[in-house]
């Protein structure tokens, strides 16, 4: 028996082995499955792990693939793998970059500068194949699983069928050595924009999709332009509608060409007439080679619910959208940020099944806030009426000797973190950056970063102001953390004008709430809030 | 008062897509039309002519 590959294997991390549970009488039981072994899954797998949860993530290849092609990495996600141990290959190896230029046939109309401050971390943005990140994230599940996680990924292993109930579900695997079945008490769905899993339950996936055809070439030359994202729209040397140019490691630059609606696919990806264009582009002097090369139709949409029952969806797989703005990937690591926590309380027993509930409440709101920026960048790329391309056509004339006609310039707005709106209380006249909702800002502390010293549990950050050592709140120990003199840096993003203040931060690093001074009932009532035990 | 050609739009993605929303499964004559109606109503709120003349001058 054989499972077919859907694209080349670049590292075999799992390769396929007989696992006891194929041999079992009664099909073996595990608290939590993860199907999908893309940048999702095996973020979420490392974070359950290094939480101290027993994890398998089943995957019908044997290793990180070259299926699909992110590129650009956020802030945030740099964070949150920090936190997971993985972020410091990443930074070394990726290409950092936070500047972009828009131009219109040759004129630089638009520029845009994603961190204009110092004191954080992690940069605005890298550039890093996925195939890269995929890597590094794999081996830090390898160094986690030597010091005793329980992360079991098994390679050629491709889910048929599945059942649920209540209770979880009972999956059909097939293997090189034939079926076998499990249980699984939470089954996660990391599976992708395609999610066959998705649709073996009968759910949809509803939104738009854009009539425009994208070629994607990464081409490998030894260049010396700058490390920004560069965006033509009606490019002087017409290799498309629009064009992009962006550095990655490795002497790979992403090229994307605009090709509209009515094309032969075939023709188009024929080796001759890519390099027609990219020649166009960078002049017939330039050498390079084709790395790998691609034609893709976009598609904004989402499921209805992330969480159904003991299934619960997460990345692609939940949400996909157009890759003007990197919300893709971005979004999805955000999604296992806000999920591994909660999965974790629940499989401790110290929070109830409700608090999946916000799980699929705040990712679907950050999903519509993706799928509205990602939407209104396509919309403005890929005009979809006369009156549309008229106007878009209206802001190019006027964004070259106008100001006030850049900011409606619009070739991706890049990914930024979701705040989610409505927790509290925030009873701090503080800025608006670390309002409740909002992921906790960097700073630097010490020798290191602020975010760095917030740990993994729900924590109370005291500036200024002293809190306990340790809070108990609805069975949770709530860590405290005191800066007894806040440096300048976190007075500007905690404090602005206030003299101290208590910040309540979740485990994924979201302000709770914020008080001027500490009241432990206050704490209590905001844990109790957050973790569905106050009523709703 | 001169003519503000620096950024003074609250939510510039916002108002763009208000715009292409408007325009919505409108025919060309329907668009013209409405783009007609939509500058005398812009038009109205500025008031000044001669800043109106100056905005005529930068679109022309």
């Amino acid at each position: 028996m054989t499972i077919q590959d859907r694209y080349p294997v670049k590292h075999v991390l799992y390769p396929y082995r007989r696992s006891a549970d194929q041999d079992a009488e009664v099909p073996a039981r595990h608290p939590v499955v993860i199907v999908g072994g893309g940048p999702i899954g095996l973020a979420l797998a490392l974070d359950l792990g290094l939480k101290g949860q027993k994890v398998l993530l089943l995957d019908d290849h044997e290793g990180v693939g070259l299926g699909s092609r992110a590129i650009c990495f956020s802030k945030r996600t740099l964070e949150i793998v920090h936190r997971l141990g993985a972020g410091a290959e990443m930074v070394a190896k990726g290409v950092v970059w936070q500047k972009g230029r828009v131009f219109h046939d040759r004129d630089e109309i638009y520029s845009f500068d994603l961190l204009p401050e110092d004191g954080h971390r992690c940069p605005a943005f890298i550039n890093l194949s996925q195939v890269d990140f995929e890597k590094f994230l794999a081996d830090a599940i390898d160094r986690a699983a030597e010091k005793g996680a329980e992360i079991e990924m098994r390679g050629k292993n491709r889910v048929d069928a599945v059942e649920t109930n209540e209770n979880g579900a009972t999956l059909d695997i097939m293997t090189p050595e034939g079926r076998y079945r499990i249980e699984a008490d939470w089954l996660i769905a990391c599976d992708g924009a395609r999610s066959p899993l998705r649709d073996m339950l009968g759910l949809g996936f509803d939104g738009r999709v854009f009539e425009d055809n994208f070629l994607i070439a990464d081409v490998k030359m030894t260049a010396d332009f700058p490390t920004e994202r560069w965006f033509w729209f009606d490019p002087w040397f017409k290799s498309g509608a629009s064009a992009l140019l962006h550095k990655q490691p490795d002497d790979i630059w992403r090229i994307d060409f605009q090709l509209g609606w009515d094309i032969d696919r075939e023709k188009e990806l024929k080796e001759e007439n890519i390099r027609a264009r990219v020649d166009a582009m960078l002049g017939p002097e330039v050498e390079y080679e084709l790395d790998w090369t691609s034609i893709y139709t976009f598609q904004c949409r989402r499921m209805e619910k992330f969480r159904h029952g003991r299934v619960v969806f997460a990345g692609d797989a939940a949400h996909q959208v157009s890759p003007f703005g990197a919300r893709g990937a971005n979004s999805g690591l955000q999604d296992t940020d806000n999920l591994a926590w909660r999965l974790d309380l629940v499989l401790r027993g110290l929070a109830g099944e409700d608090l999946l509930d916000d799980y699929d409440s705040e990712r679907v709101f950050a999903a519509d806030e993706n799928i509205l920026n990602s939407t209104r960048s396509t919309d403005f790329i890929t005009p979809k009426s006369e009156t549309s391309r008229r106007f878009r056509d209206a802001v190019l004339a006027l964004a070259a000797d106008h100001a006030f006609a850049r900011p409606l310039v619009n070739s991706g707005r890049l990914s930024l973190p979701c705040t989610y709106d409505g927790f509290g209380p925030d009873d701090l006249e503080g800025p608006a950056r670390s309002r409740p909702g909002a992921p906790a800002p960097d700073a630097p502390l010490n020798e290191g970063f602020l975010l760095d010293h917030l740990g993994w549990d729900f924590c109370m950050l005291g500036l200024g102001v002293d809190v306990p050592e340790a809070l108990d709140a609805h069975g949770l120990a709530v860590t405290g953390l005191v800066i007894k003199e806040p440096p300048d840096l976190i007075r500007d993003r905690y404090l602005g004008t206030a003299p101290g203040a208590v910040y309540l931060i979740r485990p994924d690093q979201h302000v709770l709430a914020r008080w001027p001074s500490f009241e432990a009932e206050a704490v209590r009532a905001a844990m109790a809030r957050a973790l569905g035990k106050a009523g709703r | 008062m001169t003519l503000k050609l620096d950024p003074n739009l609250s939510d510039p993605d916002g108002f763009y897509a208000a715009l292409i929303d408007a325009h919505e499964a409108l025919d060309a004559e329907a668009s013209a039309a409405l783009n007609a109606r939509l500058i005398l109503v812009l038009a109205n709120q500025i008031g000044d002519l001669e800043l109106l003349k100056a905005a005529l001058d930068v679109a022309k």
